[in-house]
């Protein structure tokens, strides 16, 4: 491919909007201009920095793992609200590059490890226990998100952050308005009252450790702006993100019986079986980075200012990488996907996401063996694709 | 197989020791990467393989024995 190839195609402006009753795929446009165009010049306004859209998975992969996009918010150019993004707050790692980036993630690394995701194991099976519980009780039916998506991993990510357990149902309602809500108002000030909660809670822990992640953190040498800012960034990102893909994972294997049954009856694919869930729904689907030099990328001309959006659903549905993409099959391997991205920033908390998902999914196929939705898959409400894809809610019945 | 890992370049995440534990391992306090068997016999191989394709910083080279 050569400079010319994209000079001589005008920009595009291809819809993210998903497919109409096929809640789990991503824009058919975007599939369309990846097998077309990997890295397309997207339409902008005059006087606009040039923006680029990657869908190839190689080339997703590419971008991610080079310093020359940086994940500072301020370098990138939002293409859906045309205008430059304000610096991200302190303390989020999504939006600081090396090594800035390097100091505080650093610090956070060696608790999320694989051996110590490992050994909460047992604390998983637990918690996942007794949601089952209040859901068995509750119902049938019931509403599957409420019940179930959310607490588990909420009472997994507070119970490792050190928030105390009497505080523990106010502070997650709060916090699941902050990072779920669809009012953005009722969001923000919902966050601003979390972010000074956990402030407050990690500098008394400055003063009166215990033994938990808010208080090793609070022995750095991190400041009380960061030290809030990073406890504040690990609740967001520990507490929507796994709920989302219990969720919309459930819907997934329900709407897919052959790979539900195939799973409940062997319990030993679970490991796969949750690394393909999260290849095939991709919930954080979309990244931006900015370009901080000239660079070539896949036969485009990017300019230093220029803007790149990543498309992290299409890449993972590459048939170049994976055979058959559009398939949801627990078997095969789902190994290299770009679920929790690439680069310095993959996600940090991946291993506890693992562990939460790979002892919740089956414990919950196991409970209710007659486990169905309660309404059509069509009235299922699902949530905006950005920043975080899932379901609304999720009514079953068993 | 002969493999060697770059400390430096390590940012932690973890997929190698979830791929192949019995080749790679994380340090208790930054959970980056150790090396456990620099020169796994080849049942090991394909796992290690997986963890070097993964490895999101690149931190993770392998060489065919001369």
């Amino acid at each position: 491919m050569t400079n010319t190839y994209y000079r001589e195609h005008e920009p595009v402006m291809p819809s993210f909007d998903r497919p109409a009753g096929r809640p789990f795929d991503p824009s058919p446009e975007l599939i369309a201009l990846r097998g077309e165009r990997p890295v397309a010049r997207l339409a902008v306004p005059e006087g606009a920095p040039g923006v680029w859209l990657v869908t190839g998975y190689d080339l997703v992969r590419k971008v991610l793992a080079d310093p020359r996009f940086s994940s500072r918010y301020e370098t990138q150019y939002h293409p859906l609200v045309h205008t430059h993004m304000p610096p991200a707050p302190v303390g989020d790692l999504t939006g600081m590059d090396p090594p800035a980036h390097t100091r505080i993630r650093k610090l956070l690394t060696g608790k999320f490890t694989v051996r110590r995701m490992n050994q909460l194991t047992e604390r998983a099976t637990e918690i996942t226990r007794d949601r089952l519980d209040e859901m068995e009780k509750a119902g049938p039916p019931a509403d599957l998100v409420p019940v179930f998506a959310q607490p588990v991993p909420a009472q997994m990510i507070c119970e490792l952050l050190g928030v105390p357990y009497g505080e523990r149902d106010a502070f997650t309602e709060a916090a699941h308005l902050a990072s779920g809500g669809d009012d953005f108002e009722a969001s923000a000030a919902a966050f601003a009252r979390v972010s000074e909660y956990l402030r407050d809670l990690a500098l008394a822990k400055r003063a009166d450790p215990t033994d938990d992640l808010l208080s090793d953190l609070a022995g750095s040498d991190l400041t009380d702006d960061e030290l809030g800012g990073v406890a504040a960034f690990l609740l967001g990102a520990g507490l929507e993100t796994t709920a989302n893909m219990l969720g919309l994972g459930t819907f997934a294997l329900l709407r897919n019986p052959a790979q539900l049954a195939a799973l409940r009856e062997d319990p030993g694919l679970v490991n796969g079986a949750v690394e393909e869930l999260l290849r095939y729904l991709s919930i954080a689907n979309t990244g931006l980075r900015g370009v901080l030099e000239d660079v070539e990328l896949g036969g485009a001309p990017l300019k230093a200012g220029d803007t790149v959006v990543i498309s992290l659903d299409v890449a993972n549905r590459d048939p170049a990488k994976f055979p058959g993409p559009d398939a949801l099959d627990l078997r095969r391997s789902a190994t290299g996907h770009l679920a929790f991205g690439h680069g310095v920033h993959q996600c940090l908390g991946q291993q506890l996401a693992r562990v939460e998902m790979r002892v919740a999914f089956p414990a919950l196929l196991a409970r209710f063996p007659g486990l169905r939705l309660a309404v059509p898959p069509e009235e299922v409400p699902l949530r905006n694709p950005i920043p975080l894809y899932g379901v609304r809610s999720l009514p079953v019945t068993w | 197989m002969k493999i060697t890992v770059d400390q430096g370049r390590c940012v932690g995440a973890g997929q190698c020791a979830r791929l192949a534990p019995d080749v790679f391992d994380q340090r208790e306090e930054d959970g980056v990467v150790t090396l456990l068997d620099p020169a796994p016999p080849p049942e090991r191989h394909a796992p290690a393989r997986d963890a070097a394709d993964v490895c999101p910083s690149g931190a993770i080279t392998l060489t065919a024995r001369p």
